[in-house]
């Protein structure tokens, strides 16, 4: 297996677009538990430590470009006035040692239905900037999560940074799982009560093949934990059953509706 | 010897130690059976079953063999000796032949010069199965088509006469009149998932050939001895022609006393005339050995208004899996101990454990006391409501004493402080309610941040267990110890122990060195590395049995070689050595009566170990999950040889009865494990694990050195009870299987 090192983002694209099998690797969270596992064994691997522009994160007049690279532990100690509910989300993922590992940028590599950071920044109505050779483009978070563990990323491509327009809303974000810590989401849910745009936005995750954002006017919070539950299509597996999932969405919205109520 | 007790700077019998691995295996150094290492080693890898049950036809070799970097690809062709093995009973095949009964059942290895190639190897070995339809229900399996040719109930001699299909073993015991009928009559079915001991550190060893047609095996282990009494046979070597070594163990909980890669690391280092090591991966783990038996029971509690028991039924079915392991002590555990420490004249007591094809069950932390246990403390509680009495009112007037007579026929001898326990259980001051708002870490959900108080309901529950030390029912259990005292350069006494006892965490070597410091007033006392090769076995790490054995051992062996010591004037010089080895036995116990299931002799088992415990909760009663808040426990030790150490004993062993509570169950679907990994077996983290009260309740035992008590069991026992009574008490709904999982607590 060879490593690429680039250092910086123009290297690391031309490297991804001559050798289009080799697989990113950011925090290694999930790159080497496929190794681990022995479920694959990329040829070659393009390490993203290197490369400056990835990380951190930065404010553009009113939008924050969060870097591909940017940790969790990051998120939970820089924004959590900024983006509440991702920052909620960083504290749930792992343990400290995967969060100061794990990124955003790997979250939405693997786009895992249980991915902690893709509610938070579904419900922000975030924005993922992609490069390749044939220039940048930028997408909408929903339109980048086209299935269970698929995405946007064309083969060439790197996931550069999310982009989000902070709402300002009251937000939070829950996590189920039978375990109090280091567990994958049995389901999972982001909300904002928008009152500025006058709308409720929640996001779930591990209740169907894709985190989905459901909106609904302010004056429907009533309707809308069942409204939620609804949108859902969960299933039964080794972690929790789908009639639980339902039944847990809708709780945690009441309450994430109450949360940021006040 | 009678000079008043030299102050000992290391420690002595009854003092806190702290342990010599405490400080290696908390920064990374301790050297586990994974990091060992070899010249010109190869790796093997082990080809699986991914079948619960098919027949296994034509292996096909031939292009493994032609892999990069192999060098032996190994059937039940290859195996010279016997081709079956087993702890108790030899059922389980070294490698698959005629059928396969289990999913990960071992059928061919390989090794290769990079573990990488042995797994490509594997790939490529062409097994030809026909799938055949796997026995899963243990109730349905008394009914199908046997599974084994021979069975353990086919030795009329040692065992019950079962004519049901697959039957490993059953008891049945009769106590007095079971037809006695009581005032208030409670019954309930129960049941418990596969819970796995998890431990971290998977099955690892190298194999060395000696060049002589002998084999070195370095491994991870519980028994040495037991290990080479198995593997010779296989190899077609003489015992002397095997030689085991104890490797750095990561956790062992019962799990490594079956063996793993052992004969399997042997004979292809034999045939490849190159040292052989065999690291499991995680998932490998998982289906490398056994777990513990799931259970269905059924009980029956009768008793009069004054809250006196006066006769007990039990019905108690385990799932065995594949092969027999150690299901035919484990049943008769389950049947010694499924009315619990209480004295009840009447019993009917009927225990069977079965083969299926589910993963193969044997021994693991609690052994049988377990699945009971948590059966007969929801009978208790179920009780004491029926009555309207407290909790721990009714288990005090039932409580077992020295003097009483079990079910099985032996009258309860030397040290049980089964009310003294529940008393100072009971005394713990419960904390208070923390007040809210809080972190949700402190919360039911911890990290997940689902509650700020709503829905939770705080419930508190009381639990009582029990069970043997050491081995049972006339099982010769020894103990070897071996002592040298020489005096070095500058004349000073030193001393040398040599026990082949497996430090598996528990601190048994803080044990053998405190003992031997005791015993021969030196602070100079070296342990030897545990092997079959200096030193005679020291039995198993289980059963609670090894700080009681080895103190016997390690004693008696220091007090002859002091004894020879003062027969030479008292010193030795530089170059002069005493050297001696003795063998100790605990009291003798017989087997039971095969039809009657009544002891033939005076003891079935040689001592018994009780605990209570309190445990308090918060369960988010709309979301279905808990945060366990604290834990209060008072343990019959006999004598605390390291307080400390028994106080870790406690809190790991309640951290793996609060799991099988909570969330540890090894999921199967159709005989296939679906959640071999950590990522879905789980088992507790420090936010799930809460503060441990512990008193130590030390009456010595009699019968034992220094009046001690092994401690490694008991808190498992009775954990996963205490933690289901609390959550009851929360919800108010029956939880009757665990793990309880959160639709039961929501009760979806
Ligand atoms: C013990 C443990 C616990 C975990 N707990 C959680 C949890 O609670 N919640 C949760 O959501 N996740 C969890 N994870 C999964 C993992 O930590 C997260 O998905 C994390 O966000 C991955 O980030 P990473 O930087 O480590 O990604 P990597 O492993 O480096 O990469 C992940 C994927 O993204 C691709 N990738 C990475 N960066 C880029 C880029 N710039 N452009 C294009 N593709 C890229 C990689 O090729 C790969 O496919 C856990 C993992 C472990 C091992």
């Amino acid at each position: 297996m060879d490593v690429l090192t680039p250092r910086t983002l123009d290297e690391a694209l031309r490297l991804r677009a001559e050798t289009a099998d080799a697989w990113p690797i950011q925090g290694g969270t999930d790159v080497m538990v496929e190794l681990n596992f022995d479920r694959a064994r990329p040829r070659v691997v393009l390490n993203l430590n290197e490369v400056a522009e990835l990380r951190g994160f930065a404010r553009e007049n009113g939008t924050l470009r969060l870097g591909a690279g940017l940790t969790y532990t990051e998120c939970r100690r820089e924004l959590g006035e900024t983006l509440p509910a991702l920052a909620e989300a960083a504290r749930t993922v792992g343990s400290p040692q995967i969060q100061n590992r794990g990124t955003i940028g790997g979250n939405l590599g693997t786009a895992s239905p249980a991915g902690d950071a893709l509610p938070p920044l579904l419900v922000e109505e975030a924005e993922v900037e992609l490069a390749g050779p044939a220039g940048r483009r930028t997408l909408p978070l929903e339109e980048f999560l086209v299935g269970p563990k698929q995405n946007a990323l064309a083969e060439d491509e790197l996931i550069v940074a999310v982009h989000v327009r902070p709402s300002g809303a009251r937000q939070t974000f829950m996590k189920v799982g039978p375990r109090n810590a280091m567990v994958i989401a049995v389901a999972s849910l982001a909300l904002a009560v928008d009152r500025e745009r006058g709308e409720i936005r929640a996001a779930y995750g591990s209740a169907g093949p894709v985190p989905r954002l459901v909106r609904a006017p302010l004056d429907e919070a009533d309707g809308f934990p069942d409204r939620v539950a609804e949108a859902a299509s969960p299933i039964d597996d080794v972690r929790g059953t789908a009639a639980y999932r339902r039944h847990a969405l809708r709780v945690l919205t009441a309450r994430a509706l109450e949360r940021c109520a006040a | 010897m009678s000079a008043p007790a030299r102050k000992l700077e290391r420690g002595r019998v009854g003092e806190a130690v702290r342990r010599a691995d405490g400080i290696p295996k908390t920064t990374g150094e301790f050297a586990y059976a994974s990091d060992l290492q070899a010249a010109g080693m190869l790796w093997g890898h082990t080809v699986r079953s991914p079948h619960a049950h098919a027949r296994v036809g034509e292996i096909d070799i031939s292009e493994a063999v032609t892999m990069p970097g192999v060098h032996a690809v190994l059937t039940h062709a290859d195996v010279p000796g016997t081709k079956l093995y087993g702890l108790e009973y030899a059922d389980q095949p070294v490698l698959a032949f005629d059928r396969v009964r289990y999913y990960g059942e071992p059928v061919a290895l390989v090794a290769a010069e990079h573990p990488e190639q042995a797994r490509r190897a594997a790939e490529k070995v062409r097994v030809e199965y026909e799938p055949l339809e796997p026995v899963v229900d243990m109730e349905r399996a008394l009914e199908q088509d046997e599974l084994h040719p021979d069975r353990p109930t086919h030795e009329p001699d040692h065992y019950r006469d079962d004519p049901r299909a697959n039957v490993v073993r059953s008891i049945l015991i009769r106590h007095g009149d079971p037809d006695t009928e009581g005032d208030v009559v409670v019954t309930g079915e129960y049941e418990l998932g596969i819970q796995d001991q998890a431990f971290l550190g998977p099955e690892s060893g190298l194999a060395v050939p000696d060049g002589d047609g002998g084999v070195d095996i370095y491994v991870a282990t519980q028994w040495l001895h037991v290990d080479r009494a198995q593997v010779a046979p296989c190899l077609d070597l003489p015992p002397e022609q095997v030689r085991i070594h104890l490797a750095g163990v990561g956790g062992a909980f019962g799990g490594r006393e079956d063996l793993s890669m052992q004969i399997h690391g042997a004979l292809l280092a034999l045939h490849t005339n190159r040292p052989v090591k065999i690291v499991y991966t995680r998932e490998e783990s998982f289906v490398g050995h056994v777990h513990r038996h799931p259970a269905r029971i059924r009980m029956e509690h009768r008793a009069n208004r004054d809250g006196k028991l006066v006769c007990v039924h039990a019905r108690v079915l385990l799932d065995g899996g594949a092969y027999a392991s150690s299901s035919t002590a484990v049943v008769t555990n389950a049947s010694s101990f499924a009315c619990g420490p209480y004295a009840v004249a009447n019993a009917l007591v009927d225990a069977t454990v079965v083969y299926t094809n589910n993963p193969p069950c044997g021994a693991m932390r609690g052994f049988g006391a377990v699945q009971v246990c948590f059966a007969h403390e929801a009978q208790m509680d179920k009780l004491a409501a029926a009555l309207e009495l407290d909790p721990v009112e009714l288990r005090l007037r039932n409580a077992l004493a020295p003097g009483d007579v079990m079910p099985n026929g032996q009258k309860v001898t030397g040290s049980l402080p089964v009310a003294d326990v529940i008393r100072r259980c009971a005394e713990l001051t419960v904390p208070e309610p923390e007040p809210l708002p809080r972190d949700s870490l402190r919360l039911p959900g911890g990290s997940g941040n689902v509650t700020r108080g709503e829905g939770v309901k705080r419930g508190v529950g009381f639990a009582l267990g029990f069970k043997n030390l050491c081995y049972s029912h006339g099982f010769d259990d020894y103990c070897a110890a071996r002592v040298r005292l020489f005096a070095g350069a500058d004349g000073a006494l030193a001393a040398e122990v040599h026990c082949a006892a497996a430090e598996v965490g528990q601190g048994v070597v803080g044990v053998i060195t405190q003992v031997a410091r005791t015993e021969l007033e030196l602070d100079d006392v070296t342990l030897a590395p545990g092997t079959t090769s200096t030193v005679d076995s020291a039995g198993s790490a289980s059963a609670s049995r090894m700080t009681w054995m080895v103190s016997g051992a390690v004693a008696e062996a220091c007090r002859a070689a002091r004894g020879e010591l003062g027969a030479r004037g008292g010193t030795l010089a530089p170059g002069e050595e005493i050297d001696v080895e003795k063998v100790y036995r605990h009291p003798q116990t017989w087997p039971l009566d095969p039809e009657t299931g009544q002891v033939t002799g005076e003891r079935a088992h040689v001592a018994f170990i009780c605990s209570a415990m309190r445990a308090v909760v918060e369960v988010d009663t709309d979301l279905g999950l808990t945060r366990a808040v604290w834990i209060g426990t008072a343990q019959d030790v006999g004598r605390a040889v390291n307080p400390q150490a028994v106080l870790g004993q406690i809190e790991g062993g309640t951290a793996q009865g609060l799991g099988l509570a909570l969330m540890e169950e090894i999921q199967t679907r159709d005989g296939l494990i679906t959640n071999a990994s950590f990522t879905d077996y789980l088992i507790p983290t420090t936010l799930d694990m809460p503060p441990v009260d512990a008193v130590l309740v030390e009456e010595p035992e009699p019968d034992a050195p220094y009046g001690a008590k092994g401690v490694g069991e008991p808190p498992t026992v009775v954990a996963t009870a205490a933690v289901a009574a609390a959550l009851r008490d929360a919800t108010g709904r029956d939880l009757t299987r665990v793990p309880v999982r959160p639709d039961d607590l929501i009760g979806l």
